[in-house]
């Protein structure tokens, strides 16, 4: 691999709505390419994690390197940079595409364009990539790719006739593919000979290696023993080793010459030295400009994650230290809850991502967490001039002391069938959402375009688009900023007593209707007991809603015979095991998952 | 009821399972299934077997009770019953005034099996009427009527059966509490009156039609109102609740039962059966087949059996035949654990001087003021008794509608 001629590397991704077939087109590629047999491919190589195989989605983005010998008789080097699917991580999405040169589009052939089509295929030629469709899914009943070429054609104005008609999950049209791949997607430029210039698109703690750096060199090259610099970090180190990506391994080579897509390690420590989007330059021979696009990422949703038995503290700190050395977006920092005791307030980009750290801790650090209800960053403009950044409802200030507030502001693109334009109005509208315009597509569909605050869509707001749509709404968002809004905190007294856990920050106008739903939910959660406890909801002292769990009446065994007694006390061994998993709020045990009750509160 | 525990022990009940049955009632959990003429036999052969060879580890032992539950054993003809029994008699030593007593199905009492019966010396019997409605027979799935029910008790009672129990079960699905009194007042005016009434509220088991297709069953405050007219009713006629869900005319409580909740020895013989020997639980099979083919091919002569048996009689080490399963040494929480939750069913519940004088600790070191919480809850409440004044413990009536929230208490693991 001592040199590869430029013209003949191929730096590409797959972009497409989520479950049109990217990563099985992902997998074909790498199967007919030959770099592993069929036998050896476990289904979606590149999704390595046991919870994106599960889920079926991408969340950190994987990189494969394969050859393909060309009709033309020449070998090409594929470089397959697989993108995370999902808009909690648009962000990694446009450096990954920052990194090719060129892209494929897959719309299934059936579907046709939906909302992340849209939103990624613009991405794509917003970073100036060539793009060109495949029709997928082409052997399903209702395939019309005729009509979807159309579409393309008319919605993204990009040509679409020539697009090879595929089935990724049969093998069908593959051949095709690599061909277009070779002919339509240019090789990338720049030159070897000017100081390195590479863009960090990803990068991984590995315990062996230190961080791993996943970059694509645009100029210059890098070897064993450069002395690099981080342009926007500053941070500073001697490269140990690069090379490129096999299928699930890293294989090391001499250097990365321009052009190249491969990997750089250096004995870094943290993977926040290595931010995704920043210019990896020669320490020595510093390029004159770092590559444009490199932002900060914020976290957009904020919740409180305790550990359901309080001993796990320390536990929790390690999982989140680790956790955090791979995903440098994951924010956390200690804070104490009267009802929950010790535990993080945790930063995220978005609720998948809230989830997919839940479920990882759950998993692979074998935690039982509570986690409290998600907010977004509220700014509480003090009287006094200050300005904090509220992302615990329970740090609000006074009322008194509260100037105005302001919530942050999405601006959302929703696709839909126009059968449903009506309902999802409607849904928009009840979250407060702002409309801006409708674009109709093909005459049977529409894009909807509002602006909806943040914290109306973070909890289940794409659920109920898809209830409301019958599953037929796409969606997709970006952080617009943050306007004025009428706030109050929620609060919850459970027999009386306040419980911080459960306080969160809502509109003033769904105040009551939030206060009654919430009360309802916990009067479900919450077991009866001896005595009858009152759940309140209150807005500054003053409670807008009541429900009772009323005292215990049965909860008895009628019988218990010979035969039975093993039985009934395994029963009531789980009736004390229950009781274990309970928090003792005041006299009343309340079950971990009641914490989670504000998730749950739209059921329509 | 004193419990006497140890190796020590020479009393012992036996519970001898009959798995059949002509059709599965909608709420029944327990192990039984329609069979046929040859099913049956070739099982009654396999527990005679089973009864004859468990005898060797019970040669020191005295029977107190016995009891034929199931399954429905009133379907077996009447010699069957006599074939089991007399194994019993001939290779236990079984008390003269044992309680013997055998689960009766409405519909199933002919002439014959009444006397065989009482020449196999059965002599107590316990009727399963459940309902004096009809419809609510039906909602059951009860293969009798009212009118069966009726028929049959009088050929029991007219055969000179008098130590009758009736079973009867509240909170049937679209049950009212005034239907409940009528089922329970159509059984006080039966002539003679039991002297015993089983009253159950329906409890839907795993494993049952119930389960799968749950019905709309009475909500709890109709559920306790059935209870409450169940005590009020029934004392009101002289009998007394001695178990959450049993009552009895002074002297008629059944001794079989009372051993399992003072945790005395039984020993299960059939399929399924259950056996605490020893502060050892174990089980049958539940696999027939297996069961059947086991017993059958061992021989009383069987010198397997018989080193098996001297194990058993020492107290430690059981057979591993893979006809006992789920063999449990009890450690000694546990069985403090079983003395509490089993003891409070019981309306006269347990004694802190007896629960001394089995572990050797007093009940207050090993649940610290767990009793007095209770008993300020008025979930338990203390009794002075006799001339000895000794103190009981015992569920109020709060107490038995909650009772598992109190029982879960007494857990230590």
């Amino acid at each position: 691999m001592a040199s590869i001629d430029q013209s003949k590397i191929r730096n590409f991704c797959i972009v497409a709505h989520i479950d049109h077939g990217k990563s099985t087109l992902a997998d074909r590629i790498i199967e007919k390419t030959g770099l592993l047999t069929s036998r050896e491919m476990q289904d979606q190589v590149l999704d390595n994690m046991e919870l994106e195989r599960e889920r079926g989605i991408t969340i950190k983005a994987q990189t494969v390197r394969t050859i393909y010998r060309a009709k033309d008789g020449e070998e090409y080097v594929f470089n397959l940079i697989d993108t995370p699917g999902h808009v909690d991580f648009n962000y990694e999405v446009s450096r990954s595409l920052a990194a090719c040169d060129g892209a494929i589009l897959v719309v299934d052939a059936a579907q046709g364009i939906e909302a992340q089509t849209l939103a990624n295929v613009y991405l794509a030629l917003d970073h100036d990539l060539e793009v060109f469709p495949v029709i997928n899914k082409i052997d399903l009943p209702s395939a019309e790719p005729e009509r979807v070429k159309n579409e393309i054609e008319d919605v993204i104005g990009i040509e679409a006739q020539d697009a090879p008609l595929i089935s990724a999950k049969n093998g069908i049209g593959i051949e095709e593919v690599l061909e277009a791949i070779v002919q339509k997607i240019p090789a990338p430029e720049g030159s070897s000979d000017e100081p390195l210039k590479a863009l960090i698109f990803d990068s991984l703690y590995d315990s062996y290696k230190g961080v791993i750096v996943f970059c694509r060199i645009m100029e210059g090259r890098v070897a064993k023993g450069t002395s690099i610099r981080m342009m926007a970090t500053g941070a500073k180190a001697d490269v140990v080793e690069v090379g490129y990506f096999g299928a699930g391994q890293f294989i090391p080579c001499e250097e990365l010459t321009a052009g190249m897509v491969g990997y750089i390690t250096a004995s870094i420590k943290n993977v926040k030295d290595t931010a995704v989007g920043d210019t990896v330059t020669d320490a020595d021979n510093p390029c004159d400009a770092p590559l444009p696009g490199y932002k900060k990422v914020n976290s957009m949703v904020y919740c409180g994650v305790y550990p359901a038995d309080g001993a796990k503290y320390p536990d929790l700190r390690d999982a989140l230290e680790k956790l955090q050395l791979n995903d440098a977006s994951l924010r956390y920092e200690p804070e104490t809850s009267i009802a929950l005791g010790f535990g993080f307030r945790c930063g995220f980009l978005g609720l998948l991502h809230l989830e997919i750290i839940q479920e990882r801790l759950e998993r692979e650090y074998n935690l039982d967490l509570v986690t409290t209800a998600p907010g977004v960053i509220y700014k509480v403009h003090r009287t006094d001039g200050e300005v904090i950044e509220l992302t615990n409802p329970s740090n609000l200030p006074d009322p008194s002391q509260i100037e105005y507030m302001e919530e942050p502001v999405v601006s959302a693109e929703i696709m839909v069938t126009t059968e449903f334009i009506g309902s999802i109005m409607e849904l928009c509208q009840t979250r407060r959402g702002k409309y801006l315009g409708m674009e109709y597509i093909e005459g049977t569909r529409a894009l909807l375009k509002y602006e909806l605050p943040l914290n109306e869509i973070i909890y289940d707001f794409f659920d109920a688009l898809k209830s409301r749509s019958r599953g037929y709404a796409s969606f997709d968002y970006e952080l617009k900023g943050y306007e004025l809004s009428e706030l109050v905190k929620l609060d919850i007294l459970i027999n009386k007593e306040e419980v911080d856990a459960l306080s969160f920050i809502v509109h003033k106008d769904s105040a009551y209707d939030r206060g009654r739903r919430m009360c309802e939910k916990l009067k479900e959660e919450i077991p009866r007991h001896l005595f009858e406890i009152p759940i309140q909801a209150a807005v500054g002292g003053k409670v807008i809603a009541r429900e009772t769990v009323k005292a215990m009446r049965k909860d008895v065994l009628a019988k218990c015979y010979g035969g039975d007694i093993t039985r009934k006390k395994k029963l009531l061994e789980k009736q004390k095991e229950g009781k274990k998993r309970m928090r003792q709020i005041g006299s009343v045990e309340i079950p971990q998952k009641a914490f989670m009750s504000v998730l749950k509160l739209d059921d329509d | 009821m004193m419990t006497e525990k140890g190796p020590e022990n020479k009393k012992l009940g036996i519970y001898i399972h009959i798995p059949f049955c002509i059709r599965k009632c909608l709420y029944c959990d327990f192990l039984s299934s329609p069979a046929s003429e040859g099913e049956r036999l070739r099982y009654i052969e396999a527990l005679c077997q089973e009864i004859t060879i468990e005898s060797r580890c019970y040669f020191d032992r005295e029977i107190q009770t016995i009891y034929l539950g199931g399954g429905t054993p009133s379907i077996l003809s009447g010699e069957w019953i006599e074939r089991i029994l007399e194994k019993v008699y001939l290779h236990y030593q079984v008390r003269k005034d044992c309680e013997i007593s055998m689960e009766v199905n409405p519909g199933t009492v002919t002439a014959d099996r009444l006397t065989a019966w009482k020449r196999a010396g059965v002599n107590r019997l316990s009727i399963g009427l459940q309902s004096a409605s009809d419809r609510e027979l039906k909602a059951l799935g009860r293969i009798h009527s009212l009118a069966d029910f009726l028929h049959s008790y009088d050929m029991v009672a007219g055969a000179g059966f008098t130590n009758l129990n009736v079973d009867l079960m509240s909170a049937i699905p679209g049950q009212t509490p005034a239907a409940w009194q009528r089922s329970l007042e159509r059984v006080l005016h039966l002539e003679p009156a039991p002297k015993h009434i089983s009253a159950y509220s329906l409890i839907i088991e795993e494993g049952t039609f119930f389960y799968e297709n749950r019905p709309e069953l009475p909500d709890e405050d109709s559920d306790r109102e059935m209870y409450r007219i169940t005590n009020d009713i029934l004392s009101a006629a002289g009998y007394q609740k001695y178990e959450i869900s049993n009552y009895a005319k002074p002297g008629f409580e059944c001794r079989h039962n009372i051993s399992y909740w003072r945790r005395q020895d039984y020993a299960g013989f059939g399929i399924g059966a259950a056996s605490l020997i020893n502060n050892t639980r174990f089980r049958n099979t539940a696999d027939r087949k297996a069961y059947e083919d086991y017993y059958l091919e061992t021989s009383p002569d069987n010198t397997d059996g018989n080193k098996k048996a001297e194990g058993r009689i020492r107290g430690s080490a059981r057979r591993e035949n893979g006809i006992k399963e789920e063999q449990h040494a009890l450690s000694i929480e546990e069985q403090m654990e079983e003395f509490m939750f089993l003891g409070l069913r019981m309306s006269k519940g347990v004694s802190p001087a007896e629960f001394c004088r089995c572990f050797g600790r007093p009940l207050e070191e090993v649940y610290p003021g767990l009793v007095d919480d209770l008993c300020q809850k008025r979930l338990l409440r203390r009794r002075k008794e006799g001339e000895t004044g000794e103190e009981w413990i015992a569920l109020t009536d709060y107490g038995v509608d909650i009772s598992n929230y109190v029982m879960a208490k007494f857990l230590i693991t």
